[in-house]
């Protein structure tokens, strides 16, 4: 562990790092590489490439059910059998459709793609270190990672399709391939892949947590960390915590699958067959799957709020609005996460005693996710807000945050939450504060760090136009749902006409899926942009942004080891800006209140004493001289 | 050749677009960024915001309005009246919220955009501020949380004793009902024995089987409490009833139930809706498989004398099935035949037919 950190603290001259840069081949530096940078890029194409994935499968379905009777003969060269004689699509090919859908952007693009490339980006380079605690453990779950997505993206083309059970796999329907075909290979293969999913998963959580503990610069206490390294300090633990969970209740499904076991069957009687399983309990997998499930929500969720953050206080040129509270706000969140599983299960069976507990457990996580609401509005005001393309995408952020969080008091109330529940006013909810929100959080992010990322800039006007029909694209795809699922629609319906009460909104379905055709469609301006900028964009200035954190001290293009020279210490926190008496609007983390005379608060000037102090070790955190 | 000329027309426009782009960005270059630290058009994105808030309000608010009558349902039942109205303060308590944070973020957006002589607050914190905003928010949610747990506490109290019991059956990708009959208990049932005939898994043994009835109609009485016991065969289901407010999953292997009171027959809705083809419908909301969308079941409600006439009216799954009377113990065919309503010439036969087995 942290080898590479000491060895160049040993010898910090430049030329020390630019040799260990030159050092390598092709392989070592681009495809098995240990340099954490390296590695976030390696988790941000490969999300994306599961996004754009995602994305198309979900326009496939949305044309399902936006137009009931149009051929999608069309489609038969790239989906064959799947597209029936008469040219409708596959009724179980629908379901795998969803079911991919949802686990694609669960976890391949919100948590592998969001999680993985910006705490490995942002981790050693805001806290000031070299790299990961292990290099070697951080490509492994890069690797892990690339592996499940492979099994993951094989299973998408064989005979009997992938997993169909939607993406919370609820057995007995995930148990038994006679009853579905995509419980056959499909989801064999849907286990292995998350099972390798969630290796990498931890692999890159222990190294999170790992590096943020023991390698931060000099100075940089916990209360000055940047609240994106606060969001993946808490995502890395959640994720430690609950993802063996999800392993546990995957490995019993296998045995039940495979071996004949009985952990969640019982009493099934399918295809003239009474099988032999008994006293197994169906709700056991539920609650151990939520156990995981909840959680990531918010380990979606929170790297995306830390992101926002940093970006709306950047970009308003203000010092985030209650730094601690949003710290606190996490925390209680974090904690939350928990103990609220059940809200997924009121009208499964389980005992309704259960069931008003976690409703009251559940309505308490929204007075933390108000008070971040209230602290991002709060921060804009008296701002001097500038729109770059990451400060447009937190906006929408904010925005979606309120608007999906809002309707979680519905269904977190277990009283209305009878008839809402599994309608598509659960869809559009979640749509909105869990997938929207985080993706936003996630294109802030890249238009953010793109210029560290690859030394260049990405075009402004691109950036707008592709924020500017997504934001409307995605109200436009999840608001009506709202009324659909009001309406009493159910989920996962391949089509509506079979019942009377929801033979209406056909014109409703039909706004949706073009405003989702469009919305797709606007992804391609942003993949243009992503990669013509990433060879002929503008180059980059170092701070492009006037930030304060430490990733913008390294020089354009950081090379393995981050800094030439040595590690920059921390003096202040990461938020100082428009700090009245100051020359410039903003003072980089790395500057000490002895350069700042003229804008110190008194008690920061009692900090002066202990900057020279520090120089000679007393505070050193991380390694030493 | 349509195809091709699509996909060169494609091209043609992406080409398009891409010089456009090109043009734009070498005129930025011409130009010069000079010494503004934001890009041009950045008022513009302020204004976008503001237009959007307005569209967009007005759109959620008229369209609510007008179409309320098309995404609302119709109640039918004692406790629908009570979660609708929960669901209707906290949407009245929500949309006031969401309305205030949407235009107070919006117009804050909009007043302070960028301007170069101007310069950002530095504004840290207010523990005041602060404090209020969690102690509202908590505050509202209380009130929240305490109606919805007395709500959902009634809903899910203990049925009552003389509670009509009817249990439904979820399999791909059907419903079906099993009445009681007259001694009112529904006979146990054991998944093993279930076959193509026996779908329920009748356990003859039991006599509190002999006179229970299958329907592939939901009738309910209205104005009476209902317990529905709910079950399933394979893979999960869920009785989904949109007009009374009523969901519940069905599991195998675990009973589940819900207990509720219809308060309008499917005739009173008829005219109360002027729909004389309106009919009420129960769904599956759990994802069971390819036919998951298509599993619907009659619903009627009827009064209580109709309900009563029609119960009488339905042949005991017994009778329709004389054939397993082998399977009742000798003991209790007699009492069997008696409960099934199976007449006494049948008895001879059937007694003849075990005989020779």
């Amino acid at each position: 562990m942290a080898t590479t950190a000491t060895h160049h603290d040993i010898h910090h001259d430049t030329h020390a790092d630019e040799h260990e840069h030159h050092e390598g081949n092709f392989w070592t530096n681009y495809i098995f590489s240990q340099d954490h940078k390296v590695i976030a890029k390696q988790f941000l194409i490969t999300g994306i490439f599961w996004a754009l994935l995602g994305g198309i499968l979900s326009v496939i379905f949305r044309l399902q059910l936006g137009f009931p009777d149009a051929s999608l003969e069309w489609l038969r060269p790239v989906l064959g059998g799947w597209i029936t004689p008469d040219g409708k699509l596959n009724q179980e090919f629908y379901l795998a459709l969803v079911t991919m859908h949802g686990t694609i952007m669960v976890f391949f693009v919100l948590t592998a793609g969001l999680s993985g490339t910006f705490s490995n980006f942002l981790i050693p380079l805001q806290i000031g270190a070299r790299d990961m605690a292990s290099g070697f453990l951080n490509m492994l779950s890069y690797w892990f990672f690339f592996t499940s997505s492979v099994i993951m993206f094989i299973s998408l083309f064989i005979s009997t399709g992938p997993a169909g059970g939607g993406w919370t796999i609820y057995p007995p329907l995930s148990a038994l391939p006679q009853a579905i075909s995509g419980s056959g290979l499909g989801m064999t293969m849907w286990l292995v892949a998350m099972a390798l999913f969630i290796v990498s998963s931890l692999l890159g959580g222990i190294n999170y947590i790992t590096t943020i503990i023991n390698m931060r610069t000099r100075g940089m206490s916990f209360t000055k960390m940047p609240l994106t390294i606060w969001a993946f300090f808490f995502t890395a633990i959640i994720g430690l915590l609950s993802f063996p969970v999800l392993f546990a209740a995957a490995l019993l499904l296998i045995f039940d699958r495979s071996f004949g076991t009985s952990f969640y069957l019982s009493d099934i009687y399918i295809q003239g067959q009474a099988l032999a399983h008994e006293g197994g309990s169906a709700i056991l997998f539920q609650h151990l799957f939520w156990f995981l499930g909840h959680p990531e929500v918010y380990i979606v969720l929170l790297p995306a709020l830390g992101i926002s953050s940093e970006i709306i206080a950047t970009n308003s040129r203000k010092p985030i609005f209650g730094y601690k509270a949003m710290i606190g706000s996490m925390l209680f969140i974090a904690i939350l996460s928990f103990i609220v599983w059940a809200h997924h299960m009121f009208v499964t069976g389980m005992n309704p005693f259960l069931g008003s507990i976690f409703m009251l457990l559940t309505l308490i996580i929204a007075v933390p996710s108000a008070v971040k609401i209230f602290n991002y509005v709060t921060t804009l005001w008296r701002g001097n807000i500038r729109f770059t393309p990451g400060m447009l995408f937190s906006i929408g952020l904010v925005s979606f945050f309120l608007t999906g969080g809002i309707t979680g008091i519905f269904l977190g109330n277990s009283a209305i939450d009878i008839q809402l529940h599994d309608t598509y006013f659960v869809v559009a909810h979640f749509h909105l504060v869990m997938g929207s929100a985080s993706f936003f959080g996630m294109m802030a992010g890249v238009y953010h760090w793109f210029p560290k990322m690859f030394g260049r800039m990405m075009d402004h006007r691109l950036g707008a136009i592709h924020f500017w029909i997504t934001f409307v694209g995605v109200y436009l795809v999840f608001f009506p749902l709202h009324y659909i699922g009001i309406a009493g629609f159910p989920r996962r319906y391949y089509s509506f006409t079979n019942f009377a009460f929801s033979s209406g909104f056909a014109d409703l379905n039909m706004l949706v899926s073009v405003a989702a055709i469009l919305t797709l469609a606007a992804q391609f301006i942003f993949l243009f942009n992503f990669f013509y900028s990433m060879f002929r964009g503008k180059l980059a200035p170092a701070n492009p942004w006037n930030s304060n954190t430490l990733e913008w001290t390294t020089p354009r293009n950081p090379q393995h080891g981050n800094w030439p020279g040595e590690i920059p210490a921390v003096y202040r926190w990461p938020y100082d800006y428009s700090k009245p008496g100051a020359k410039e609007d903003f003072i980089p983390q790395n500057v000490p209140y002895s350069e700042t005379p003229e804008s110190n608060l008194p008690h920061e000037n009692d900090q002066i004493k202990l900057e020279s102090s520090g120089d000679s070790g007393s505070i050193v955190i991380g390694p030493k001289h | 050749m349509m195809n091709s000329i699509i996909v060169l027309g494609v091209i043609l426009i992406l080409a398009i677009l891409y010089l456009i782009f090109r043009v734009g960005s070498l005129v930025n270059v011409a130009k010069g960024d000079t010494d503004s630290k934001v890009e041009r058009g950045n008022g513009t994105h302020a204004v976008l915001f503001v237009v959007f808030m307005v569209v967009s309000l007005v759109g959620f608010f008229w369209y609510s309005y007008v179409n309320f009558d098309n995404y609302t349902l119709p109640i039918a039942s004692e406790h629908g009246k009570l979660t609708d109205k929960l669901f209707w303060i906290t949407m009245g308590v929500t949309v006031v919220a969401f309305t205030i944070i949407s235009i107070v973020m919006f117009i804050f957006i909009y007043q302070y955009r960028y301007n170069e002589n101007r310069r950002a607050a530095f504004y840290p914190d207010n523990h005041y501020l602060e404090l209020t905003w969690t102690i509202i928010p908590g505050i509202v949610l209380a009130v929240l949380v305490f109606t919805g747990l007395r709500a959902w506490n009634d809903i899910t109290s203990p049925p009552s004793k003389n509670a009509e019991v009817i249990e439904l059956i979820g399999q791909q990708f059907a419903w079906t009902a099993r009445y009681p009959g007259k001694d009112k208990e529904l006979g146990n049932v054991n998944f093993k024995l279930i076959d193509a005939t026996n779908e329920f898994g009748l356990d003859l043994t039991d006599a509190k089987s002999h006179d229970d009835f299958k329907s592939l109609e939901l009738h309910i009485p209205v104005g009476k409490e209902v317990l529905l016991k709910i079950r399933a065969k394979d893979v999960l289901h869920s009785v989904y009833l949109p007009h009374f407010r009523v969901k519940m999953d069905a599991v195998p292997g675990m009973p589940t139930h819900f207990k509720f009171t219809a308060t309008k027959t499917t005739q009173e809705m008829r005219d109360e809706l002027g729909n004389q083809a309106f009919n009420y419908e129960m769904a599956c909301t759990e994802i069971c498989g390819q036919g998951h969308f298509s599993m619907r079941f009659p619903v009627v409600v009827d009064t209580e004398e109709d309900y009563e006439r029609w119960k009488l009216s339905q042949d005991s799954w017994l009778k329709s099935n004389p054939d397993y009377m082998k399977n009742v113990p000798a003991g209790l065919r007699e009492s069997a035949m008696i409960k099934a309503g199976i007449p006494v010439v049948l008895e001879v036969k059937q007694a003849t037919a075990v005989g020779s087995h």
